[in-house]
């Protein structure tokens, strides 16, 4: 479904173990494959602690993998140092959930915005005013603003200085972990709106961190969801929700709170939590709360294999499952 | 006869009139969401029917009764045979309401033995038995456990046995499922769901997500700016929204049913 050309970041059996009390190691993500092409959304489901922001912080390199490597066009990110680390850094920009706490509250959104083109040597301070109005205009605040401080904004207009921000320095990749989870809905769809729009005019490609299935489904053009540091299933976010083929999947989407739902069937839900990253079981990572756990899933864990072009599925059974009994 | 009644209410912070002509009526086992953004005066009004106004805010018109009686001008000891027993409160986080400095078995015990006059022990065993009541196996290790040790979910089950220990009428819930993940949000809301088939509880929760809100409740609220923009019944507002706003709100919502953006 996406063209090999337009591949930007290639991330390559990244695995990452954290060292953890009593000599234990918890890995927060074992071995995956995920791409993100030029204009197109990547979103990253899955409940917290699954290790889907350890994996994004990799491609914006604040953490390193234990083991794997992120290709970059082409390039090795995992390997670089010093000054060619901080010159790459800007290509690749994150939004972060909590707009109050990602900014400097001492300083106007006018530094803020030009802070990271000013590290790069790519405006002189004498510009900055100009520039942050022009950004500003861009992400449809008015220009007055760059004389605020955050605290003097709502919670969605901060959200738009930190896209701003993110854009400045016309980045190929742009990470948003949760960019709208702390926003009202009614902002959270002009928020989507403003980000789709930059994403057509700028051609940037976007990870997308999200735990909310059904917003997912409508931003992003390909979905992964993550469960206990694996990817269980990688497919074409308009094969939702019919395709879904996961038993985890399709928790995830029973769990969704719809308006046009029928009021009067009892939600379904998984029961229990996500088990401890601690001791994953072997086999299966799911199988202590699947309905379809058979003997096979106890003890073999499932790889993702293809089902059809474009869809992967991490599950011993997931093409029977319709007909399987719980 | 209605177990609530605000009626025509102004809530005030300082000088700055936050809400502005409430009405809300809640009879016996009814559920009714209040729904809007955030800052439209959603959890002040919660807030006043349990006289927990915070910050010098006041009720300066109006007035709200609970079973007929005026809840406006209670004292202390009126106030302690309502709350805890025959109103309470859930909140967004119920870990942050509680002392992390204690465990939980400790902060149960001292709840329960302020409402009943009972041996510590007992206090405890009542404590399990709730919290065993409200799916969280091994009550007796929860009991043991500090705030900060249990999942979000758990923790907000720990609120949920407490607030029902006493079985109260009235059962408010200020954003009970926002901080959880949605596997957990559609755990707790079943179990709320359950709490009023089992005991008849009426329950007023603030929301933002709507989806919750439809699913949970009779009637529904919706606020804006310290303002009813509309009230009725689920059915007729989900599908004859009379305000602009309202359908707005609808729209918003993602669904997995819905339209895709890209």
């Amino acid at each position: 479904m996406f063209d090999e050309k337009d591949l930007i970041i290639d991330a390559r059996h990244i695995t990452r173990r954290f060292p953890a009390a009593g000599g234990k190691e918890l890995t927060a993500c074992n071995d995956i494959n995920l791409q993100l092409y030029r204009g197109k959304t990547l979103g990253l489901v899955g409940e917290s602690g699954c290790g889907k922001s350890t994996f994004m912080r990799f491609l914006v390199s604040l953490d390193k993998p234990t083991e794997g490597e992120i290709l970059f066009n082409g390039k090795d990110i995992t390997k670089l140092k010093g000054e060619e680390l901080r010159l790459h850094r800007q290509h690749i920009q994150m939004v972060f959930q909590d707009p109050t706490n990602s900014f400097n509250p001492k300083m106007k959104i006018r530094d803020i915005i030009c802070e990271p083109l000013l590290n790069f040597k790519k405006i002189r301070p004498s510009e900055k005013d100009a520039v942050a109005r022009k950004y500003l205009e861009m992400v449809d605040l008015p220009e007055d603003f760059a004389d605020r401080y955050p605290h003097n904004m709502s919670g969605g207009q901060r959200q738009r200085v930190a896209i701003a921000r993110a854009i400045v320095l016309d980045p190929e990749v742009i990470i948003m972990d949760e960019a709208t989870s702390a926003l009202d809905v009614s902002v959270q769809k002009n928020i989507i709106e403003l980000i789709l729009k930059l994403q057509k005019e700028k051609n940037i490609a976007i990870g997308f961190i999200c735990h909310d299935i059904g917003l997912v489904r409508s931003v992003a053009h390909q979905i992964a969801v993550m469960y206990l540091g694996n990817i269980v299933e990688l497919m074409p976010a308009e094969d939702l929700p019919q395709k879904a083929g996961h038993p985890y999947t399709q928790a995830l989407m029973k769990s969704v709170f719809d308006i046009n739902m029928d009021f009067s069937k009892k939600i379904e839900s998984i029961e229990g939590e996500v088990p401890s990253p601690l001791d994953v079981p072997p086999g299966c990572p799911f199988q202590n709360r699947c309905e379809y756990c058979r003997e096979k899933c106890k003890t073999d864990r499932p790889l993702l294999k293809e089902i059809y072009p474009g869809h992967k599925v991490a599950c011993h059974f997931c093409q029977q499952i319709g007909g399987m009994e719980k | 006869m209605a177990l609530l009644d605000v009626q025509h209410v102004d809530i005030s912070y300082g000088n700055r009139l936050t809400v502005k002509d409430c009405n809300l009526s809640l009879g016996k086992g009814e559920i009714c969401a209040i729904v809007g953004e955030s800052g439209s005066g959603k959890t002040t009004v919660i807030r006043a029917v349990l006289g927990l106004l915070a910050g010098g805010g006041k009720v300066t018109a109006g007035d709200i009764l609970y079973q007929d009686k005026s809840v406006l001008n209670l004292s202390k000891e009126q106030w302690n045979q309502l709350r805890g027993k025959e109103i309470s409160m859930i909140f967004q986080d119920s870990g942050a309401m509680m002392n992390p400095t204690r465990t939980i078995g400790k902060v149960f015990v001292e709840y329960i033995r302020t409402h009943e006059n009972i041996s510590k022990n007992d206090a405890w065993a009542k404590g399990v038995e709730m919290l065993e009541r409200m799916r969280l196996p091994n009550g007796d290790n929860i009991m043991k456990s500090y705030p900060f040790q249990l999942s979000g979910g758990m923790r907000q089950r720990v609120g949920i046995a407490m607030g029902m220990t006493y079985q109260p009428d009235l059962l408010l819930a200020d954003e009970p499922t926002s901080a959880l993940d949605v596997t957990t949000q559609a755990q707790i809301v079943r179990q709320f769901m359950e709490l009023r088939d089992e005991y008849d509880t009426s329950m007023i929760v603030v929301t933002h997500n709507l989806g919750v809100a439809a699913y949970m409740a009779d009637k529904i609220i919706v606020m804006k700016h310290g303002e009813i923009v509309e009230c009725g019944d689920r059915e007729r507002l989900l599908k004859h929204a009379k305000t602009e706003y309202t359908r707005q709100l609808l729209d918003a919502v993602p669904s997995l049913g819905g339209m895709r953006y890209v």
